[in-house]
């Protein structure tokens, strides 16, 4: 089978499996849409196969010029979106600490305000008419990634009687593998939201949620122009390959 | 004390949440022209060999309504049970898709031609299936399963033959409804709840 990977190691052996109780609980009674969305069987355990360790391809011709721009690809005469201008950036990984070069990372966002453009919202904050809330790009041979945007604001939602999203950033990566595919949330420096939402806290190892929490990166900010928050993504990684073709019991 | 490992351990998850679709299929979920089209949006070009079908079913929750809201990635092989970029491999078929539930039924569909067989490592092959992922609001990490099919022979495949209940065996099995046409729900809860995979 020919090696789907194009970082130059011969990624040949299964996805390492997930470290489950790393992630959030899937059934959390303080997240009430979890209870009945949540499986009640245990999940069904199995080394991966092809069909997991291979995955989609996207290539930079996928993208437009302004895809990464979250502050002008939705603007309609190029004014720009409304809010404090961010610029988001970082470095997807593996688990074996190599860069994922040439992968889809994709964003969206609620508008400075706390609103999103989507039919559902009716929160009181206005839509920005220059601000969609979308963005995607490719990250390099080195596995970095940027956005420019602004800061989404925070905002209530239906779940307990007074709950608040922090201020927040979901993200899907790809990685090489189906079986890598992941969506997130990136959470903001010093946001005092975080520790009273009921979503942060269906992830119950504290260092795991701190790893979701962007620092600000007075490095990358731009004088007169925007800061930086840094968010770093780690994808599940393959076992290294050295035993792979012994049978069971070597 | 030992020395540290050098790895890595993974990015946790968070749900998706309920405007997932803004993100992944905006055209979808109201703002055309961001991008030229959606992504995924079919997993199959014209002149893909192999037999075309159509897959509907709807993700069904707990208490047995249908979420408006979940969206879908399916992966698979072409006819022959080559995946994109392998050698020979059908280039009409991207084998990707997104498709979200019907915003009025919850109702979904993927058209896509019917996948090969493919070779698991031990050797024995893997009965054709299409991999999905599933993410929602109230999904905290997304759910992996698969679509197996009724008329094809799944007697030997590796993963269903692991599954203890043999009634759970059915969760997985998209049932025939016509020529080219099958039904698949996938249940997040209860009473046959489909058959999630840690893979």
């Amino acid at each position: 089978m020919k090696d789907m990977t194009d970082n130059g190691e011969s990624d040949q052996g299964p996805l390492i499996p997930r470290q489950r109780h790393m992630h959030p609980v899937p059934y959390d009674p303080e997240y009430k849409t979890s209870v009945p969305r949540s499986p009640k069987w245990p999940l069904l355990s199995m080394e991966s196969t092809p069909s997991e360790e291979t995955g989609p391809r996207f290539g930079h011709s996928l993208l437009g010029p302004l895809d990464n721009n979250l502050i002008l690809n939705f603007s309609k005469d190029g004014s720009p979106a409304i809010g404090e201008r961010i610029l988001m950036h970082g470095r997807v990984l593996d688990e074996n600490a190599r860069p994922v070069p040439h992968t889809l990372v994709e964003i969206w966002q609620a508008n400075a305000g706390g609103r999103y453009r989507h039919v559902k919202d009716n929160y009181l904050a206005p839509l920005d008419p220059n601000f969609g809330g979308c963005g995607r790009t490719i990250t390099d041979a080195e596995g970095r990634y940027q956005f420019l945007t602004i800061r989404p604001g925070a905002y209530p939602w239906p779940n307990r009687a007074n709950d608040w999203r922090p201020m927040h950033i979901h993200i899907s990566v790809f990685g090489h593998s189906f079986g890598q595919r992941l969506i997130t949330q990136m959470y903001f420096e010093g946001d005092p939201l975080i520790d009273r939402c009921p979503i942060a806290a269906t992830i119950k190892e504290r260092s795991q949620l701190d790893r979701l929490v962007a620092p600000l990166d007075m490095a990358r900010a731009r004088p007169l122009d925007f800061l930086a928050y840094k968010f770093d993504i780690v994808l599940r990684g393959r076992r290294q390959t050295m035993f792979e073709n012994r049978l069971e019991g070597m | 004390m030992v020395q540290s490992l050098d790895t890595l351990i993974e990015t946790p998850s968070q749900t998706a949440g309920p405007y997932v679709h803004i993100g992944c299929i905006p055209s979808f979920a109201g703002l055309p022209g961001v991008y030229p089209e959606d992504l995924g949006l079919s997993p199959i070009a014209p002149g893909a060999k192999g037999q075309t079908i159509t897959i509907t079913g709807a993700v069904i929750d707990g208490t047995g309504w249908a979420l408006r809201d979940a969206m879908i990635e399916s992966w698979q092989p072409d006819a022959a049970g080559r995946f994109a970029g392998q050698d020979g491999a059908d280039p009409a078929v991207s084998g990707f898709c997104r498709f979200a539930a019907d915003k009025d039924s919850g109702l979904f569909t993927l058209t896509t031609v019917k996948p090969g067989p493919v070779p698991h490592r031990s050797g024995a092959m893997q009965a054709p299936h299409i991999s999905l992922w599933v993410v929602a609001r109230g999904i905290n990490i997304g759910l992996s399963t698969r679509i197996y099919f009724e008329d094809e022979d799944n007697g030997n495949d590796p993963l269903l033959s692991r599954i203890e209940q043999r009634p759970r065996v059915e969760t997985l099995i998209a049932k025939k409804t016509g020529e080219g046409q099958y039904r698949f729900d996938i249940r997040l809860q209860g009473d046959n709840e489909t058959v999630f995979l840690d893979i």
